[in-house]
């Protein structure tokens, strides 16, 4: 594929930029204000990927390759927005645990550790509610309050469906913390998720 | 890790993910899954991130309008020294 695009094969650039659109698409809207700019983002990336095309060694795929690219330049492109990242409404600490300790009985309980508040299960939520474009809005805004590399991961391989491996190649992180991130960012989810289907309180 | 009366749900709960990956020993596995099978709480927990990673998914549902190839082709044989 790499040959193809340094022989500056017309159809082979057409197919991976037409594949890869929507999910660059995605990625660089997690960091940038609008759709339109995120637009801009990925046809910035697309000209860098073919500017640099012969600095490209291989080491890694040339799909991560590509994102890294792409995420570098989303990044920047944030930032000059000045949009420094809205952690309001999540935790920016990047070690805070996927459930808060004040859901679970105190040390000194007899039930220490165990749930004080266990979470409602969703069952009663309706699919077409669990499935709208309010939950699938709900669930992009959450994930775009992630710090950074929580964002990164979880976009990647839940969104995206990257593998494990892909994902610690493109965001050069070991397999055990990106398992670590992986898990924060969804426990933030789920917990915004928890928020929205909560059952309406009977006093 | 002991016997599973002892194994808190707090513990259990940041063992999800690991879990889910097949990242966990023979053990652990063996100590989260008896735990989840007769604590609902925790296995609504994990029912529930299972449930999180899948509407997660859902997020590529979203129609995404065609690239703007013109530039781009441009470029390619621009850059490309045509």
């Amino acid at each position: 594929m790499v040959d193809a695009l340094r022989a500056k094969d017309e159809t082979a650039f057409r197919d991976v930029v037409t594949g890869y659109h929507s999910s660059m698409i995605r990625v660089a809207s997690y960091y940038v204000s609008s759709r339109a700019v995120a637009e801009e983002v990925v046809q910035e990336a697309w000209l860098a990927v073919v500017k640099g095309l012969d600095k490209f060694e291989g080491r890694s795929s040339f799909k991560t390759w590509v994102f890294t690219i792409l995420s570098n330049q989303a990044r920047s492109r944030g930032a000059r927005e000045h949009r420094t990242v809205p952690f309001s409404s999540l935790d920016a600490d990047e070690h805070t645990p996927g459930v808060p300790g004040d859901r679970f009985q105190p040390p000194s309980d007899r039930w220490a550790g165990h749930w004080s508040e266990p979470p409602s299960p969703w069952t009663d939520v309706p699919a077409a509610r669990l499935e709208s474009s309010e939950t699938r809005s709900l669930i992009f805004d959450a994930i775009r309050s992630l710090p950074p590399k929580q964002r990164e991961v979880i976009a990647l391989r839940d969104v995206e469906g990257w593998s494990p491996e892909e994902v610690c190649s493109a965001l050069s992180i070991s397999d055990g913390n990106q398992r670590i991130l992986l898990h924060r960012a969804r426990g933030k989810v789920r917990s915004v998720l928890e928020q929205n289907f909560a059952p309406a309180v009977t006093p | 890790m002991t016997s599973y009366e002892d194994f808190p749900c707090e513990q259990a709960v940041t063992m999800v993910t690991d879990y889910f990956e097949g990242a966990l020993s023979v053990e652990e596995r063996a100590v989260l899954e008896r735990h989840l099978s007769w604590c609902d709480w925790c296995a609504t927990y994990v029912e529930q991130m299972r449930e999180t990673i899948r509407l997660a998914g859902t997020l590529r549902e979203e129609d995404v309008p065609a690239p703007v190839m013109d530039v781009l082709l441009e470029a390619l044989h621009q850059m490309r020294g045509s």
